[in-house]
């Protein structure tokens, strides 16, 4: 029996109060880079710091905050970034989802509606080592690969005001 | 000066989360047997050099309630691909836009946008505007909403 991998997209919306609001739209932007960030932050938004420290620390424990730190470019770390999609027959997703999973090179992995219904970003230190790790997944899944590595970016910035 | 190889670890260690408290990187600068101003002098260093893009978060959209989620492809001709493609990373909804290689004859798609929204028609009513507001009637495309998350954020910066 293979446990269905994954979360479903419905799940319920966290109910968030005005300062939840504030830090989440505040802290999509850059934040100031001293010994003590959380204090500037406090100072912009006209509230303590230890509530300012209290409320981040409860939106990562909520999982409304995945993760608290640097936002890479991994292209200017001598890395390379593909977005990669398997054409995975219904009821091999299960398997196939944690197979893709397992991979640690595997950042994000979405199912999405379409023929092409599994894509994923694979990260690797080097366009070898991505293909690599590209056919073995093809290879170890069964399915059929697209492999689509960036050739231009017009736009990156991901902003959801809440 | 850090030595290189002192430098990838702080990047290991920084890329799985600073800590949420008073003086951040003073206690992370302990760790690494450095001074709180090194350590900030670093990344203020890899910020300038962009290898960092900045300090801050990564949100789970979801939980936002962001759950219409559409990658948009496009089959645009290679020779407007950049004018196009300018065109859709201007637009107030799209979070995303990049030119990958089409992978023929399976995919004819070659300009690929995110757009996020609490709704799918919302998402969909968007797309209708940028479509007539920039007559991009001519070009092929395709919606892929997403429907499960198997994995967020999972892949670490060093791989050993």
């Amino acid at each position: 029996m293979i446990e269905r991998a994954g979360s479903s997209l419905l799940q319920k919306p966290a109910v968030l109060s005005e300062l939840e609001k504030k830090l989440i739209n505040r802290l999509q932007h850059q934040l100031p880079i001293t010994e003590s960030p959380f204090q500037s932050i406090a100072e912009e938004l006209g509230v303590s710091e230890v509530e300012v420290i209290s409320t981040i620390r409860n939106l990562k424990q909520k999982k409304v905050i995945t993760r608290f730190g640097p936002l890479f470019d991994i292209t200017k770390n001598e890395g390379v970034f593909s977005l990669c999609a398997l054409k995975v027959p219904a009821e091999q997703i299960d398997r196939v989802a944690n197979q893709v999973n397992s991979y640690t090179q595997v950042a994000h992995n979405y199912l999405r509606e379409h023929r092409w219904n599994m894509w994923f970003v694979l990260a690797a230190r080097n366009s070898d080592e991505l293909e690599n790790i590209f056919d073995e997944i093809v290879k170890s899944t069964r399915c059929e690969g697209i492999n689509c590595p960036k050739e231009a970016e017009y736009f990156v910035g991901l902003f959801l005001p809440v | 000066m850090i030595p290189e190889e002192k430098k990838l670890n702080i990047l290991d260690v920084l890329s799985a989360g600073i800590p949420v408290v008073e003086y951040p990187y003073k206690e992370l600068a302990k760790q690494f047997n450095l001074q709180e101003s090194e350590l900030l002098g670093f990344i203020q260093d890899a910020i300038t050099d962009g290898k960092i893009k900045r300090m801050g978060m990564v949100l789970n959209h979801h939980k936002l309630g962001f759950v219409a989620n559409a990658m948009v492809v496009w089959d645009v001709p290679d020779c407007v691909v950049d004018k196009v493609g300018n065109i859709l990373g201007k637009q107030k909804c799209v979070t995303l836009c990049y030119q990958r290689p089409r992978q023929l004859p399976e995919w004819r798609y070659n300009l690929f946008t995110m757009i996020h929204g609490k709704k799918r028609q919302e998402v969909l009513a968007h797309l209708s505007q940028i479509i007539d507001n920039n007559a991009l009637h001519e070009y092929p495309r395709d919606v892929l909403f997403s429907v499960r998350k198997f994995k967020q954020g999972g892949a670490r910066y060093v791989n050993e």
